[in-house]
């Protein structure tokens, strides 16, 4: 926590607005900086339903995926390639592309052992960073936040999810990222003048509880404010689609440029979810992600920003290998992870490809367990501690 | 605390709030709680038919060829789980004993499932509902042999040859005896025991014999060929499983974080030696002097459910969509039904994020008031993603947005009833009312301040409104 006498000593930059009830509310004053120290900052996607992986990552040289999938898979001629033995979803021209300048790391086979096929079970362990068995009540970026320093999280916006409602993998034990769709919105309702007022009122509560729920209107409202005067700073030139992923993405890179102190960005994208017919949803799903995330990267290339940014995408699942009788596959395990950012220490394909001749009733066996690869980002690219996070030490991997 | 103040209170935890009439005519303590237990069985809250039902079994439905049909129709069956989830939310608000549904609610938390087959959460609510204020025992054996648990917890998986431990870890950390009171070894040998614990194709539960283990078992110090059935009457027998409900229950009933040993061990001794009586329980506790202490108001954060069902008591109301309570339940964290896991809703502090105290408070202003509230629901809300609409010709997904629905309030006898009071007096007694303690005068006088005093009616109105729109009101 802040000291007191800090906050005394911001006392008179805090008066300058009758309604500032908060210590934490004097750092507002501090002007916008639009230079200085850029932070890392991780951007997550968030395929929601269980995205394909195999028509993601294609093994355009194997058989068996091609007997697997004799209506849905994807033909040599009709992917990107990638290398002589992978080709890349057609839709994602612009990951293509960033792939072959090096910007693009992907890594394939990333489950956990004894997977579970359910979608909100399986969300929940890769959003808790847990194991099969346990149940945990936080995130794994929630749990960043609680043991990120307090001096970097002034306005509880560390972590920030675009979207109305917080994923369990941004609520920690005892901090919280804040769940912000639309900044003006989110500006006009948390920091209303009602709320505002009533913020103001920081008299002892008996109950403990109203004591919390206090603290988090106030750090809400704060956020509110810090955010909307961060989104004013850098108005991008950038033309974004109006996708919803494409409207999220333009948030996220103005608060990036703009040079804001979150660290985390958090976004979903789905459903993924293709039972039926699966090309034509995949295909809409890839088509606007590709094209949001181009805009992001151009829109911070531009800005000088690419080199402090990783964006990283995951599924709950992949999906089983054979197709089934709907032109859609069902719940599978495994399944890739893109990593995109202008400073990878190793591009390119991370590692082999699943093996199609070694299954488990049908299903990809895991070759890398995602807490592996949660654990390298938050070491090598948050600079936090993984262990406190993760409650063990894991193998890093060498791609940041 | 005087006897407003303990209707309040009793209201608030063994209900969904007090009703307008029952503040203004509060009843000795003993006879408020007595009024709570209903004197019959509930009816099964019934939103699928045994016909229906028939019509739409794993097994009626594999005769269905055509395979975009068949899913069609199994998509559209389980939807019925949102029907079901209605209903016993109006259950709810309109039943002469919440306290029946709050307990109720409390066993859909304790025994969480989650199975997309709304003719086994039907089955499965009525166990709660038929035992909730009934024997523990019953309920723990009922619900151990429903097909929503069996299913849901892998027993139909759990062989002699393949033992299957979920269900036999679940009962014991979970529902029964709670972390560190049981050893692997007990898991493991009552997963033998739960060996040909399964359920029909008509969802009848039934046991294999073929796949049962009739070996000896080892189980909490005990030697014997045991079954199913003998393990869950031994774990009834330890006295650390009726402290483990009860320490459960008064957290649910009494005190989110503030737990006292002396209390709940009473209790506990209570629990056990009425042989699991739940009602007797409950009876004791809200009849007990300590209940109705100043500690107490405030101890507990409304949950989600909690908080949409106290609305509509507290004012007779009519939703414009019948989506909107769904929704919300959703965006706020309480998908009855759905629970986020097999430990259920953590509750508590854990209701509250930055995102779900802003909505709260937006609600009530967007509910009764003028202001339109839009929100996103997420994508991997399974219903919602499996009928998103993606045709061929459109190109742009969309955000699953809704708007928070109006609602019609028939506001007349509310305000029949405040308006006896004059300007001055009115906020504090508003105030009283609707939250757990009274509010200091500064923040009375702000919260007056942004009335709109216009006319008496729009007085008591805006008032209401701002009140519900307070953190406090999030406590209870």
């Amino acid at each position: 926590m802040i000291s007191r006498r800090k906050f005394i000593q911001l006392g008179s930059l805090a008066s300058a607005s009758l309604m500032v009830p908060s210590f934490l509310k004097g750092f507002e004053f501090r002007p916008p900086q639009l230079t200085g120290s850029k932070k890392k900052v991780l951007v997550v996607i968030q395929l929601s339903g269980g995205n394909d992986g195999l028509n993601t990552i294609i093994p355009v040289r194997n058989d068996i995926y091609y007997k697997s999938r004799p209506q849905i898979g994807i033909k040599r001629d009709d992917a990107l390639s990638l290398n002589d033995e992978t080709g890349l979803n057609p839709k994602l021209k612009g990951i293509k592309q960033l792939y072959d300048d090096g910007k693009v790391a992907i890594i394939n086979g990333v489950g956990y052992p004894q997977p579970n096929r359910s979608h909100f079970r399986s969300m929940d362990i890769w959003q808790s960073g847990s194991n099969a068995r346990d149940v945990l009540t936080s995130g794994w970026i929630g749990r960043y936040l609680d043991n990120s320093a307090a001096e970097a999280n002034l306005h509880n916006s560390l972590a920030i999810e675009v979207d109305d409602s917080l994923s369990l993998a941004l609520k920690g034990e005892e901090k919280s990222a804040i769940a912000v769709r639309d900044i003006n919105q989110f500006h006009n309702a948390a920091a209303n003048s009602f709320f505002k007022k009533i913020a103001s009122h920081e008299e002892e509560h008996d109950s403990q509880l109203a004591g919390y729920l206090y603290k988090t209107l106030r750090e809400t409202t704060s956020a509110a404010e810090y955010i909307f005067d961060q989104s004013k700073i850098y108005t991008s030139t950038q033309s974004y689609p109006t996708t919803p992923i494409g409207k999220r993405m333009k948030t996220i890179g103005s608060l990036i440029i703009s040079n804001t102190e979150t660290q985390v960005y958090y976004v979903s994208h789905g459903s993924f979810d293709t039972h039926v017919d699966q090309k034509n949803r995949q295909d809409k799903l890839f088509g606007n992600l590709d094209e949001a995330l181009t805009a992001l990267v151009a829109d911070l290339k531009q800005n000088n920003r690419f080199e402090d940014v990783l964006i990283m995408t995951f599924s709950e699942f992949g999906r089983r290998v054979a197709q089934n009788a709907s032109n859609g596959t069902d719940h599978g395990t495994a399944s890739s992870m893109f990593f995109i950012g202008g400073s990878l220490k190793k591009p390119g394909i991370y590692n082999n490809l699943p093996n199609l001749e070694d299954l488990d009733e049908g299903d990809l066996k895991y070759d890398i367990d995602f807490k592996q690869v949660y654990a390298t980002v938050l070491d090598n690219w948050l600079e936090a501690d993984s262990k406190l996070i993760l409650g063990r030490k894991y193998d890093r991997l060498g791609f940041i | 605390m005087d006897l407003q103040q303990q209707n309040k209170l009793l209201y608030a935890r063994a209900g969904f709030g007090i009703l307008i009439n029952d503040y203004h005519n509060p009843l000795p303590v003993k006879e408020a709680v007595e009024k709570l237990f209903p004197k019959s069985l509930p009816g099964v809250l019934e939103m699928i038919t045994d016909q229906e039902w028939a019509d739409n079994t794993p097994k009626a439905m594999k005769e269905i060829a055509d395979d975009s049909l068949r899913k069609q129709k199994q998509k559209e069956f389980r939807e019925i789980t949102n029907d079901l989830n209605t209903l016993w939310e109006m259950a709810m608000v309109n039943s002469y004993y919440p306290l029946l549904e709050k307990t109720a609610l409390f066993w859909h938390g304790h025994f969480a499932t989650h199975i997309d087959n709304p003719y086994y959460d039907q089955n499965l609510l009525h166990i709660f509902r038929k035992n909730a204020l009934g024997n523990f025992g019953d309920m723990l054996r009922d619900v151990s042999k429903s097909p929503a648990m069996l299913q849901y917890l892998n027993n139909r998986q759990n062989r002699k040859q393949h033992p299957n431990e979920n269900f036999a870890r679940e009962v014991m950390e979970l529902f029964t005896l709670g972390r560190g009171h049981y050893t692997e070894d007990d898991i493991k040998e009552a997963a033998r025991a739960f060996t040909g614990w399964n359920f029909t194709d008509e969802g009848e539960f039934i046991f294999r014999e073929k796949q049962h283990d009739d070996g000896e078992k080892k189980f909490l110090g005990k030697t014997g060929n045991f079954t199913g059935d003998d393990i869950l009457n031994i774990v009834l027998e330890q006295k650390q499983t009726s402290v483990f409900i009860t320490q459960k229950l008064y957290r649910f009933f009494v005190s989110d974080e503030l737990i006292n040993d002396k209390h709940v061990n009473e209790l506990a001794k209570h629990f056990y030696k009425s042989n699991y009586d739940i009602g007797s329980l409950l009876r004791k506790l809200f009849t007990s002097d300590w209940f109705y202490n100043d500690k107490t108001i405030g101890a507990k954060i409304k949950s989600p459910v909690e908080l949409l069902v106290g609305y509509q008591r507290m004012l007779p109301m009519q939703f414009d969509k019948d989506n909107t309570i769904l929704n919300l339940q959703r965006i706020l964290g309480q998908h009855l039904f759905n629970p986020p896991n097999v430990a259920g809703w953590p509750g508590g502090k854990n209701w509250i994020d930055s995102s779900s105290l802003v909505i709260r408070m937006r609600l009530p202003e967007a509910l009764f008031g003028t202001k339109e509230l839009n929100l996103a629901t997420k994508d991997n809300d399974k219903e919602i993603a499996g009928t998103m609409k993606m045709g061929k010709g459109k190109d742009k997904t969309t955000d699953k947005q809704f708007r928070v629905g109006k609602v019609a309030v028939k506001w007349d006898d509310y305000l029949n009833i405040w308006k006896k009071y004059n300007r001055q007096e009115l906020p504090g007694l508003l105030a009283g009312f609707l939250l757990p303690f009274p509010l200091p005068d500064d923040k009375l006088t702000d919260v007056i301040s942004c009335a709109d005093s216009s006319s008496d009616d729009s007085f008591i109105k805006s008032l209401t409104i701002l009140f519900m729109e307070l953190p406090e009101y999030q406590l209870v």
